[in-house]
């Protein structure tokens, strides 16, 4: 039996969801055709929209459907770069953004746009005031994410949204990691614009949304990234992914009766595992720990030891977790994320991400805390900085 | 699910599950004859190497290390290489390369290979070590690698180790070790240079996990 707990990572399909896919098949038509194929194709696509946006707290009109959340983020950003402002425009995100967020500002800046990244405290929360710091004149776009992928803190985007809003700066929010996991809905929220995934709460891979609270604003216009067809209110040509929408809308279905016992469920779970872990284990840090946090996520950095080697140790004995250790991608930088909150790459190359879903038990927990324990024991045994 | 579909071969499963050689109890206990550290925690991977020598031959090497799976598993293989029939000379052990490391654990994924040469650098530190503790001429340090660019001193033994380090990008190479940074003349000397390890650590054969 295998142990999944990268639910961050992304989720298995809801049975609901693989229903709804096997039962639509055979739309095949193109939601923009006239004929009946088309139509029919239209009317799911616009029911499953409509189903998307209550959830979210949005109205149908107000989601662009996108190919995945990274997309939506692009599109946010580069939009700064596809526009004449007359002045050198300012953005501001912060050091603990997902990639493509984060790269994507990298990116703007070396084709010559202002980027500040917002500093975090020790638990990776930005602070209000170095964004009210930060704001300046030409400041165009701020992008803070809502819940983190990698340790689930929370931002204060309700005291974000408001200061932008005074400033009549607009706001983006990556918002991936909240609808399904805490409490949300996005009509209490003052953002301007937000992204979304699918595949984060149950339904497919490749199908992400960007929500603009209006068609238009008064400084800042949304430049497509794709430009075609009229599909998408003319944001984003391209034939409408309909299977992947309508397995969306499925996932949101089921999801609205069932969110309140899967948040109490994985709080459980992860606050037993938090406790138990800091019980028998010593010489850790749990990032984010102090701070609010999605109730799924725990990110936990083993001192002394090697986060690659954990995960792969975890894998011989079927358990899934991710971490942000350099070795696991490729590249030689530790997570930005973790780095950012304690500048401190030992701790960094050590921490382990543990995020639960509606399918864990706790027989999940159980194992994974005793796999973990002789995982630690034994590569602390062989490294050279135990004390 | 197969979890037998591993991302790295066999033979580096093994060692990595159940590494060879390793330290047991305080290293004031080992009578060390050479020490040899590498790396440090910030860059992700520290490797330590002990060895006792006896009649110009490794007779033990015991190691540790904070490192993923490739540095353990590889360091366990370059013990085992190390200590068979009786122990390498030092001279052998001292030219003991990468790829024999690599091959003997049936091939590494190419973004693995920096992770990898930790050990045989450790081995190298410890058997100078050894030559300086019992206060012997180095043999080995001597034989000094050939200047490529000659305004920033850069030998091809430093374009080699940035290359197993991952740096296969010219203008990367320049930054990194300051090559070609000066006068330029020795651009081509040093694109054939990293081409040739590059060639020789990232080519297409050497990526073969699962045999
Ligand atoms: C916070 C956050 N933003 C964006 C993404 C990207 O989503 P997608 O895989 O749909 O591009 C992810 C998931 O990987 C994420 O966790």
């Amino acid at each position: 039996m295998s142990h999944y707990l990268d639910n961050n990572a992304t989720t298995p399909l809801h049975p609901a969801v693989k229903e709804a896919i096997t039962q639509s098949l055979d739309y095949y038509g193109n939601p923009g055709s006239m004929h009946q194929q088309g139509r029919v194709a239209k009317q799911k696509l616009d029911d499953a929209r409509e189903e998307i946006a209550g959830f979210l707290g949005a109205t149908p009109e107000q989601l662009t459907f996108t190919s995945c959340a990274s997309e939506s983020n692009n599109t946010m950003l580069k939009s700064v770069s596809s526009q004449d402002f007359g002045f050198t425009p300012h953005i501001i995100t912060t050091g603990i953004e997902h990639p493509s967020v984060f790269n994507t500002a990298q990116y703007l800046q070396k084709r010559g746009i202002d980027v500040t990244f917002l500093p975090v405290t020790n638990d990776g929360i930005i602070e209000i005031a170095s964004l009210q710091k930060a704001l300046r004149k030409e400041t165009v776009l701020v992008s803070i994410m809502h819940a983190n992928n990698e340790i689930g803190t929370i931002q204060p985007i309700e005291e974000a949204g408001e200061l932008c809003s005074q400033r009549g700066v607009f706001f983006h929010s990556d918002m991936v990691q909240s609808p399904g996991k805490i409490p949300f809905s996005l009509n209490k929220m003052p953002v301007d614009a937000a992204s979304f995934s699918a595949h984060k709460m149950y339904a497919l891979k490749g199908i992400g949304a960007l929500y603009l609270k209006k068609s238009r604003f008064k400084n800042f216009s949304i430049i497509p990234l794709i430009h075609g067809g009229h599909q998408e209110a003319g944001l984003r040509a391209g034939t409408e992914n309909s299977l992947g929408i309508i397995a969306w809308a499925a996932a949101c279905r089921v999801m609205k009766d069932e969110i309140d016992t899967e948040i109490a469920h994985v709080k459980s779970l992860r606050d037993f595992f938090e406790t138990k872990v800091t019980e028998e284990i010593n010489d850790i840090v749990i990032n984010g720990g102090n701070a609010p946090r999605k109730p799924c996520t725990s990110n936990i950095s083993f001192k002394y030891i090697e986060g690659e080697s954990i995960l792969l140790r975890l894998d011989m004995n079927d358990i899934a977790v991710s971490t942000g250790s350099a070795c696991s991608t490729g590249s030689l930088d530790p997570s930005h994320v973790i780095m950012a909150l304690h500048d401190n790459p030992e701790t960094a190359h050590g921490s382990i991400r543990f995020s639960f879903g509606r399918e864990n038990s706790m027989e999940d927990v159980e194992r994974t805390i005793a796999a973990l324990k002789e995982t630690v024991t034994f590569l602390r045994g062989i490294s050279p900085l135990s004390p | 699910m197969d979890k037998n579909q591993w991302a790295y071969s066999e033979n580096v499963k093994k060692h990595f599950m159940n590494p060879l050689n390793i330290l047991q109890g305080p290293e004031e206990d080992y009578k060390a004859d050479g020490k040899g550290m590498v790396g440090s925690p910030a860059c992700g991977d520290m490797m330590m190497v002990l060895i006792q020598v006896a009649k110009n031959r490794i007779s033990d090497f015991k190691w540790k290390t904070f490192g993923c799976a490739s540095a353990i598993a590889s360091t366990s293989a370059l013990s085992e290489l190390v200590l068979k029939e009786g122990g390498m000379s030092l001279d052998e052990a001292y030219k003991i390369t990468p790829e024999e490391i690599i091959k003997e654990l049936g091939g590494l994924p190419s973004n693995k290979i920096h992770c990898s040469v930790l050990g045989d650098k450790a081995l190298r530190a410890a058997i100078d070590d050894y030559y300086e503790k019992n206060g012997i001429t180095n043999p080995f340090q001597e034989k000094s690698s050939p200047v490529v660019c000659t305004c920033k001193n850069v030998t091809e033994e430093d374009i080699r180790m940035e290359v197993l380090e991952g740096v296969t990008d010219f203008e990367k190479m320049k930054e990194a070790t300051g090559a070609s940074t000066v006068c330029g003349q020795c651009e081509e000397d040093v694109k054939n240079t990293m081409k040739k390890y590059i060639d020789q650590y990232y080519s297409d054969d050497i990526y073969n996990p699962g045999e």
